[in-house]
């Protein structure tokens, strides 16, 4: 057994090392599975040798050695197995007589896993599985905790991913730097997953999911030091810092979403968002400004408000107008609309909506009538408003929305008085 | 997301399934079976349940001290839950999907109120998630 002093460093170090001798060994023996075997006694070893001996020069050679090895043993094994089985001597093919290592700048094996783990090729279930594993180093069991699925379903799904990834043929290097670029796009995607997931996925009356939105802060970190060129990655990085910095302020002690606008911003987090403005700043002068970077400043505009009332809302109405000619994502089209209501009125919102109603995959969304409900109420059309947040209510798949909207049309009617209600 | 599938009966119906052949019980049983292996290896299974038949079926309320008042006298037509999945999908459509397969379980014929053959109609409910990425 290891004393508490030196475990908790030894986790750490084995947790950022993970990925780069696991990129290391897929790359070299394209064998997935087997090769996170490897990694695994490898991490094992180091576990039990570390304390007692004191940790090696460095650490990375010591684990990419002992996975080696364990390797070559793994493919003398199955070459003899199979050896016996067939009688038919084969050489394995990648089986290597030393275990040299390679020359390889370390950075770049961490990318051919993310790479290979946020491939197109996979579903985003299955790729966010294999990341969290794969990259992030989180066991099956605390993937299916975060996710509230068995374990034995989330390793089906990541027993699934390396499968597809065998037969896909994903290619077990990096990329072309041309490709790089545009494989990169799926990998922040993947991390973008991730982080919402923190906020989205199924918890009951609870609300704390700061687990994966962490660990997806922590893996966008190392993409962004991996390519600190890529203005979108710093841009995401940006983004996950501005709206996790609003964490603790979105929720009330009884577990209630808080808007935005009456959110207690003495609870966010300063320093989280000095950091993102301070990215932002530094990246949206090298041009080529992509979606994230528009919505972390769309978020930097609020954090920086020290009050609701002070939101620089026309700023925010000019990002939104450059971020709709980039995306057609329906949900931009109706926050726009909202930014519109705030410097130009309610009913230029109004009207905005009721251009975004002829799209279907808005057309049955429960944020067209939240956010027609909230615009009406702003009008002084109460009856209507609340006519909308009960509609919104009916369609929303989110518990805690569900009881914010419910609760905004009580609020509303009581105002209204019995007489007015009308059911 | 997530989504309940739930299969009900009437007292009717679960009495006519207590009458089944061997032949088609056994014919149910191994759908079943092979239906529950089959969304484990998809990775969308969450969870399964069958309920025991609603022969003993209590509806309980809290008297106005608190004390327990059960009723098990229910009319004909009342629905009883027979079994439920929950199933971890992308979309609506591929639980209505599941759905349908689970619906298509073998049974001997069994007809509507206009004599067409009819399979098992399945309720599809989404569970309910967490809180949205952003409020306004």
């Amino acid at each position: 057994m290891t004393g508490q002093s030196v475990d908790v460093p030894i986790e750490h170090v084995l947790r950022d090392l993970t990925p780069q001798v696991l990129g290391a060994v897929v790359r070299r023996f394209r064998d997935f599975a087997a090769a996170e075997d490897a990694v695994q006694e490898a991490s094992l070893a180091a576990a039990l040798h570390w304390p007692r001996e004191g940790p090696p020069e460095n650490p990375r050679a010591w684990l990419t050695q002992v996975a080696f090895r364990r390797m070559a043993d793994h493919i003398r094994s199955e070459s003899a197995r199979r050896r016996r089985e067939s009688e038919l001597a084969q050489e394995a093919a990648y089986a290597p007589e030393s275990t040299v290592i390679e020359t390889v700048p370390e950075k770049d094996d961490t990318l051919v896993l993310l790479f290979m783990c946020c491939h197109p090729a996979l579903t985003p279930p299955s790729a966010i599985a294999l990341t969290l594993r794969a990259v992030g180093g989180l066991t099956t069991a605390e993937i299916a905790h975060a996710f509230l699925v068995p374990e034995s379903t989330m390793a089906q799904r990541i027993s699934r991913a390396k499968q597809s990834i065998k037969n896909s043929g994903i290619p077990f290097q990096l990329p072309t730097t041309e490709e790089q670029a545009q494989r990169l796009r799926a990998v922040l995607h993947v991390l973008y997953l991730i982080f919402n997931e923190g906020y989205t996925s199924s918890v009951g009356p609870e609300l704390r999911r700061s687990d994966l939105t962490q660990e997806a802060l922590r893996l966008t970190r190392i993409v962004h030091n991996l390519q600190p060129g890529d203005t979108e990655a710093a841009g995401l990085l940006a983004l996950m810092l501005l709206t996790d910095a609003r964490r603790r302020a979105r929720t009330s002690a009884a577990g209630e979403l808080i808007p935005l606008a009456q959110q207690d911003r003495a609870l966010w987090d300063k320093q989280q968002i000095a950091e993102g403005v301070a990215l932002l700043s530094a990246t949206l002068p090298k041009g080529s400004v992509g979606p994230y970077q528009l919505q972390a400043a769309i978020a930097a505009v609020h954090d920086e408000a020290a009050r609701a009332d002070d939101t620089d809302w026309p700023q925010i109405l000019a990002l939104y107008d450059l971020l709709r000619r980039m995306s057609d994502n329906p949900m931009v089209g109706l926050n726009h609309a909202i930014a519109a209501a705030m410097v130009h009125g309610p009913t230029k919102g109004l009207e905005l909506l009721d251009a975004l109603k002829a799209d279907v995959r808005l057309a049955d969304h429960h944020r067209l009538d939240a956010v027609r409900a909230h615009l009406l109420e702003l009008a002084g059309d109460h009856k209507g408003a609340v006519m909308h947040y009960r509609v919104a209510a009916g369609k929303t798949g989110s518990l805690p929305e569900r009881n914010y909207l419910l609760t905004q049309a009580a609020r509303l009617s009581s105002e209204l008085g019995p007489m007015n209600e009308q059911e | 997301m997530k989504y309940m599938l739930l299969m009900t009966g009437t007292k009717a119906d679960f009495d006519w399934y207590a009458k089944w052949s061997k032949q088609d019980l056994q014919a149910q049983f191994a759908f079943m079976h092979a239906f529950n292996k089959e969304l484990k290896d998809s990775g969308a299974f969450v969870a399964a349940e069958g309920l025991a038949f609603p022969d003993q079926a209590k509806i309980v309320r809290a008297g106005s001290d608190g004390t327990p008042i059960t009723d098990g006298v229910f009319p004909e037509a009342k629905e009883f839950l027979a079994g439920y999945w929950i199933v971890d999908v992308e979309s609506p459509e591929e639980a209505y999907k599941i759905a349908a397969r689970a619906s298509a379980a073998p049974h001997p014929p069994r007809h509507g109120p206009r004599g067409i053959p009819e399979n098992q109609p399945i309720e599809v409910r989404q569970v309910m998630s967490g809180p949205p990425e952003e409020l306004l």
